[in-house]
């Protein structure tokens, strides 16, 4: 165990999921001492690298060292027992347990609460990380819940902590002291890794950085010899395509407004902050953020789905929606397609339900929008990904309502259903629907989009139709 | 309109699979017991299914309260809704139809029978709307609640006929007969068959149509089969449709139990029911929630019940047997219904976390 051996070593990390690399020989080197950035774009690669590192996932190809020693992690509990401790975006607590006990589990040996008692009071006194051992986490703040995480990760006396996205759902004062603690910790032979979308947080606290783009690293360096425009510029990438702007069009009336709108969560966390924008006829508004930065609120509150906790948004009777999650928001996967097309205004209907006419009406949704299905009245389950895609773009498009929102409508699609879906919606705009899109590609937002609007942290603004302008936007850097 | 018939097809074809099993299983319970399977076959058979007489008098007579109650089950779990307190929600029918039948009576005695008909639907939803409401305000699992509400049925049952409504003697825990008009007739002289059977016919053939053919049956299909779908591109109020659903199925128990106490035991008993609202969660579950086919399935565990009588007193095969037979059959319909139970199962996860 040599002292100036990395704490943590990647080398030429690969891996396949099915047809995507999200891996391809990505390397990352975590120096004693430090605390290190690891920065890229939605789907970079950076959650499976560090997955990799805690065992979560088994690569393909690739040297994991520990120290300096050589290592395979064939579960996280291995990389626990090297001195690893990794704190998930999403938390992994039993709300009905005390701070105690949610420590308690998942120990090693014997469930012993009170003596996790006693640890959390020790780690409490010695690292500042002070939470009530005996308190329901049923009852804790976000940043308290997200203390306990690494309480529960320092209990197994990790001493190279990964955080993903560990801001993501604090409020600005908690993120900042967050940081603070962060950078104390990553003292002596203890390290830190920060998973992050956001550049000033990698720019403010860490010491080196690592940038991944496509499963690759393309950057990795001593923050001090970095700028933002240095990172800004290796998370994106070279841009191969212009962005074609077309001629510009004479913009129809305003359909959807929002005016001064906040959202806030049923945890109290502001998801989205005094929003005022305008969506016209005949134009299609692309949105543009990082994970997690309030977009999909942003769009369900544009489809009339979420209510505006203050503000007033104005919006016409009828929009399509077409949700992020078709499996679980948008489709009855054990009912027919037939029956899946009469849930579109199921709510507001009355009467009988004419049963011949709506399946009529979804064999002519299936005909014009190409969803390779045999009949009406298969289960919407037997569809693939990209006819469901297809489907229930179709559903919502049918009866040309006055406004489309869609999330993401390509996660998943190949590149000529792609092509596909992002056509439709460009006929939607022709056809005078005003069509607001969000996609987790930015080439794609910027591919359709007739303006740009940018969310980052909660705040929408519009941005110029200009790659580099949007990108910085994103990441919140001015 | 071919696929609909053929999912009817498809369900029948699985619910004949699922009596074939019965079958089976019983055989197989007598075996192991020792008991001369034939004879005992034999006898439950006679008893269920001997004579018209045994049919109409015993088994439809039997099925009529597993109709009812296998139809609240049915349209509760269909959106989403485990009510389990069928039984609660049946015995309190049962108690507010016998108190409408002992006391209206003279010059408005022609009212009686319908008022407590009506009284026993209402106070079966209410019963239930105790359950809807905790569940809708505070997230309170109906499964925990309605099983709770059962309990205080069945002891408030229990102190009723030993208190307000018992009879005069003060002698039997039971309530004296009620009036005349206020039973539900006979469908012909001599038998023990009454028109309550031929209501809950009505209210399957009701039930099946809301379900299929209209905008407020499709709802609450709709919630029961993804009520985040239901909620985002149905745009539908989910939370009232579950509780709609849940009234109306508290309303079936209900004027099931009054039903019970208009047309067969004319009085209010401790034991009025041995357990028919808990009998209707496998009534409903054999017929896949499908209305039409929970009077195949009522039948069915009507004649179970009506012949395990008549084994009992002729082959001298206890007739807990057929309890067994129940329940393994509870069991067997759950586990190869494993799409529906997996769903089931993601939904109370899901529940809880909220």
């Amino acid at each position: 165990m040599t002292s100036d051996a990395p704490v943590l070593a990647l080398r030429a990390v690969s891996k396949r999921f099915g047809a995507v690399r999200a891996l391809d020989a990505a390397s990352l080197e975590v120096r004693a001492g430090t605390v290190h950035a690891l920065l890229g774009e939605n789907g970079a690669g950076k959650s499976t690298l560090m997955h990799v590192a805690f065992g979560l996932v088994q690569p393909d190809a690739g040297e994991i060292t520990i120290r300096g020693i050589s290592r395979r992690f064939g579960s996280p509990a291995d990389a626990i027992a090297a001195g690893l401790g990794m704190v998930h975006q999403h938390f992994t607590l039993v709300p009905a347990f005390t701070v105690a006990e949610n420590v308690a589990l998942g120990g090693r040996g014997r469930y012993n609460a009170r003596g996790a008692a006693a640890r959390v009071r020790e780690i409490g006194a010695s690292t500042g990380l002070v939470l009530d051992p005996q308190a329901k986490v049923a009852s804790l703040a976000v940043g308290a819940q997200q203390r306990l995480e690494i309480i529960k990760a320092l209990a197994r006396d990790a001493t190279l902590l990964i955080l993903d996205e560990p801001t993501a759902v604090l409020a600005p004062a908690d993120a900042a002291e967050l940081l603070a603690w962060v950078r104390r910790f990553a003292t002596g032979d203890r390290a830190a890794v920060l998973i992050t979308h956001h550049l000033h947080d990698a720019l403010e606290v860490a010491d080196d950085v690592t940038v991944l783009r496509r499963g690759a690293t393309v950057l990795a360096r001593v923050v001090r010899e970095t700028t933002e425009a240095d990172l800004v510029h290796a998370m994106l990438g070279e841009h191969h395509q212009r962005v074609v702007v077309g001629p510009a069009r004479a913009r129809g009336a305003p359909v959807i407004a929002l005016r001064g709108v906040s959202v806030v969560d049923g945890r109290g966390v502001v998801r989205l902050a005094d929003v005022s924008c305008e969506v016209a006829a005949g134009e299609i508004v692309g949105v543009a953020a990082v994970e997690g930065a309030g977009q999909h609120e942003l769009l369900r509150l544009l489809a009339g789905r979420l209510a505006p906790s203050t503000g007033r948004a104005e919006l016409p009777s009828d929009i399509g929606f077409v949700p992020a999650d078709r499996q679980r928001d948008a489709l009855m996967l054990d009912l027919t397609l037939t029956e899946n097309i009469a849930l579109r205004g199921a709510g507001a209907a009355r009467g009988l339900l004419s049963w011949r006419a709506l399946a009529a009406r979804t064999r002519g949704i299936l005909a014009r929008f190409d969803v390779r299905a045999p009949g009406p009245d298969i289960p919407a389950r037997t569809l693939s990904g990209g006819n469901q895609q297809k489907f229930v773009l179709g559903r919502e498009l049918a009866g040309t309502p006055q406004a489309l929102i869609v999330d993401h409508p390509t996660r998943g699609l190949d590149i000529r259903a792609t092509d596909e879906v992002l056509a439709r919606l460009r006929g939607a705009r022709d056809a005078g629907i005003a069509v607001v899109m969000y996609s987790g590609d930015l080439d794609e937002v910027l591919a359709v989009a007739d303006r740009v609007l940018v969310v980052h942290a909660g705040r929408v603004r519009e941005v110029p139709l200009d790659r580099e302008q949007v990108g910085r936007a994103m990441l919140g850097a001015a | 309109m071919s696929p609909r018939l053929s999912a009817v097809w498809r369900a029948a074809g699985l619910s004949a699979g699922v009596a074939a099993v019965t079958l089976t299983l019983l055989v197989a319970v007598l075996g192991v017991g020792g008991y001369d399977v034939g004879a005992a076959l034999r006898a439950l058979a006679g008893g269920a299914f001997g004579s018209w007489s045994a049919f109409i008098s015993g088994t439809l007579v039997r099925a009529t309260p597993l109709l009812f109650a296998g139809l609240a089950v049915a349209i509760a779990f269909r959106a989403g809704v485990l009510n389990i307190g069928a039984e609660g929600q049946l015995v309190v029918g049962a108690a507010v139809a016998a108190a409408v039948g002992l006391t209206v009576t003279g010059p408005l005695g022609l009212a009686a029978l319908p008022l407590a008909l009506v009284a026993g639907a209402l106070c079966g939803a209410a019963w239930a709307a105790v359950a809807a409401v905790l569940r809708a305000r505070f997230g309170v699992l109906e499964v925990i609640s309605t099983i709770m509400l059962n309990f205080i049925a069945q002891y408030g049952l229990a102190w009723l006929v030993r208190g307000p409504l018992q009879e005069p003697t003060h002698i039997y825990p039971q309530s004296e007969t009620i009036a005349s008009l206020a039973r539900l007739p006979a469908l012909a002289g001599g038998i023990r068959l009454h028109w309550g059977f031929v209501i809950a016919l009505a209210a399957a053939v009701a039930l099946w149509l809301i379900l299929r053919r209209t905008a407020a049956g499709f709802r609450v299909r709709a919630v029961g089969a993804n009520p985040f779908a239901a909620a985002s591109a149905g745009r539908i109020d989910t939370g009232r449709v579950a509780t709609g659903a849940f009234l109306l199925s508290g309303a079936l128990a209900g004027l099931g139990g009054a039903v019970e106490v208009s047309g067969v035991t004319y009085a209010l008993y401790e034991n009025i029911s041995p357990g028919y609202g808990y009998t209707a969660i496998a009534v409903a579950l054999l017929a896949r929630l499908n209305p039409l086919l929970v009077v195949a399935s009522a039948v069915l565990f009507g004649a179970l019940e009506a012949g395990a009588v008549s084994m009992q007193r002729d082959a001298a095969v206890p007739s807990v047997v057929v309890s067994v037979v129940e329940a393994v059959l509870i069991l067997v319909v759950v586990a190869t219904d494993s799409v529906r139970d997996r769903w089931f199962a993601m939904r109370w996860f899901a529940r809880r976390a909220a």
